[in-house]
């Protein structure tokens, strides 16, 4: 199987993962207590009854089920994901605006973490049993039970407002007027904490599952050959050890990096980050359901596209898997 | 006694016992004492903490108990925690061991709904989910055991295929015993001990995802838990840090000892496979 062939095959199978999204949607705006309208329409549903008619008409809430969801489909297909009553403007307009700030800090908390975790775990793996791999694997077992909200709350108020090191909400400086590198850098001393605290729980996952790698393959037959013919104990590590345990963590890595968008929701809410998990939280304060879907449709497509990249890039970094798919 | 020796031969697990004891003992007595609804009102707002011996952990911005609030929303923690893990295993075991045991079409359509289900952000469908169903016990747990099921099918699939073809099966087959019985009187009993593992550090993250649903709102409201306390305090944190800081170090607290007890579960289970301790 080629390259060409195995994206392709990856594409038709994130179109039907996102297509099944789009039903999941539709059956759940049913699945909610009262008229379908009113879930439509949101909270500017519950005074305006026009609004509601049309929205019947619309959506053709008097005709079969499955003309509805051919009806609802339809609006998906033509990158129509409805329209927020409340904020006057189509789903798909809010999200894009929102969009870029959340690729950033799910990116950048990705970045951090995997490469955090990975060496936080290889060290603890060469010093397995010495009291520096005791204080990393406590240390994982820490941040992998800490919750998200809080330990935000908390680095706000001691990074923030007592030591006052970063700022303490938003994405720059307002009405400050930076622009090029200067406004990059403000946009990255904002990044700090909102990408720290989204990774941390990541930071710990990757760093036990390269602990866990690594010592696994420490005791294959290779790693002993190279060994016995007399190679520096470092350069078995880096270049036998490392190298080969590092790939399954990175598989895994790209597979968990989905939960980066749903982590981010209480990120950015914490942070007033204005990304879509921020827009997300707003829409549950505001029961602007159109816009909940939208956020969640949107979120699992960057999912569904991130899994594709990471397939790719590990396809490209390792020739073996090629050979036996 | 060989079990309890070697679970309490690892000293994080046994921590992590003694500090989920506690939290439990906690749980139970909380009607004992705090008789007092937590959300009532019972003194000055933002009384600070380890001044006055009657409210130990402060009040929050409404002058409620601190302290009352946090050991009623153990039970509520403890309680969702264990009731969304058992709808996760209810949906997840069968799933994996039909599939598992199928084998074929059956094996490749489940384990496709399956991985759809691990593609969809988990935290993002539990928004939506609990959002569109009204925030209520019955929804908040729903959610959190149709986000959590799908590594437990995974996890049993996994068993169940390489039990499936053991002798004792086979025999099972050759006397004619229905698949239904095979399943369930052959195959599941072996897969428990695994399943057991995975529950318990279930637990542990569905705790973490109920305090996160209710620290956005998505809380019954007619529970007080640790999430929405977190919350509540949010808004005065510069001035009022005890507000937030006590109900989120209780599900950290809770949290790693679930997790620190599930690996030593593990550890106990697994003798074999248990990681090297040097």
């Amino acid at each position: 199987m080629n390259l060409a062939q195995f994206l392709a095959g990856r594409l038709v199978k994130g179109v039907l993962v996102l297509f099944a999204i789009a039903v999941l949607n539709f059956l759940l705006i049913r699945a909610a207590p009262g008229d379908p309208a009113q879930v439509l329409a949101g909270e500017a549903g519950a005074a305006d009854a026009q609004l509601l008619e049309q929205l019947r008409a619309r959506f053709g809430l008097d005709q079969p089920f499955l003309t509805q969801l051919w009806i609802y489909l339809k609006g998906y297909l033509t990158f129509d994901l409805g329209f927020s009553y409340r904020q006057q403007q189509p789903v798909l307009n809010l999200i894009m605006e929102r969009l870029p700030a959340t690729l950033l800090l799910t990116g950048a908390a990705f970045l951090v973490s995997l490469v955090v975790g990975t060496a936080m775990g290889a060290l603890a793996a060469r010093r397995a049993g010495k009291w520096s791999d005791s204080i990393i694997t406590t240390l994982a077992l820490a941040f992998y039970a800490t919750p998200l909200f809080w330990i935000a709350l908390m680095s706000q108020i001691v990074f923030a407002l007592k030591l006052g090191l970063v700022p303490n909400v938003g994405y720059e400086t307002i009405g400050a007027n930076y622009t090029g590198l200067a406004r990059a850098l403000d946009i990255a001393h904002h990044l700090i904490l909102p990408a720290l605290t989204l990774g941390l729980f990541f930071t710990a996952l990757y760093a036990r599952m390269m602990r866990a790698s690594m010592l696994e393959v420490a005791g294959a037959d290779f790693v002993k050959t190279a060994r016995a013919k007399g190679v520096s104990q470092p350069r078995v590590w880096r270049r036998h050890v490392a190298r080969n345990a590092i790939l399954p963590v990175v598989t895994l890595a790209g597979l968990q990096a989905g939960q980066l968008v749903g982590g981010a929701v209480l990120t950015e809410t914490v942070f007033a980050w204005p990304g879509i998990g921020r827009l997300m939280f707003d829409a549950l304060v505001q029961r602007d359901y159109s816009v909940l879907l939208g956020v969640f449709f949107i979120s699992s497509a960057m999912v569904v596209g991130f899994n594709i990249i990471t397939d790719l890039v590990y396809r490209i970094a390792d020739p073996r898997i090629e050979a036996s798919a | 006694m060989n079990f309890l020796k070697r679970f309490a031969r690892n000293r994080g697990a046994v921590i992590g016992i003694l500090i989920l004891l506690t939290v439990i003992a906690f749980a139970i007595l909380a009607p004992t004492l705090y008789p007092q609804s937590p959300w009532r009102p019972v003194a000055r707002p933002f009384l600070a903490p380890f001044v006055n011996e009657r409210f130990p952990l402060g009040t929050d911005t409404l002058g409620r108990n601190l302290a009352a609030g946090l050991v009623h929303g153990a039970r509520v923690s403890l309680m969702i925690g264990i009731v969304s893990t058992l709808v996760a295993l209810v949906i997840g075991v069968p799933l994996g061991a039909v599939a598992g045991y199928a084998g074929g079409f059956v094996d490749d359509a489940l384990m496709r709904f399956t991985e759809f289900f691990q593609t969809i952000p988990s935290f993002a469908l539990a928004i939506v989910l609990v959002a569109i169903l009204q925030p209520q016990l019955g929804s908040i747990v729903l959610a959190i055991g149709v986000v959590s099921w799908p590594p437990v099918a995974r996890l049993v699939r996994g068993e169940v295929l390489s039990l499936k073809t053991r002798e004792y099966v086979q025999a099972a087959v050759t006397i004619g015993q229905s698949t239904p019985r095979i399943i369930f009187s052959q195959v599941l009993p072996n897969t428990i001990a695994p399943i057991i593992v995975m529950g318990s550090l279930m637990i542990g993250s569905a705790i973490l995802l109920e305090s996160s649903l209710s620290f956005l709102g998505l809380g019954d409201p007619n529970l007080m838990s640790w999430g929405y306390m977190v919350g509540a305090g949010r808004t005065r944190l510069l001035d009022a840090w005890w507000i937030s800081f006590f109900p989120g170090f209780a599900i950290f607290l809770t949290v790693l000892a679930l997790n620190l007890a599930g690996e030593g579960l593990n550890d106990a289970l697994n003798p074999r496979l248990a990681r090297g301790r040097e």
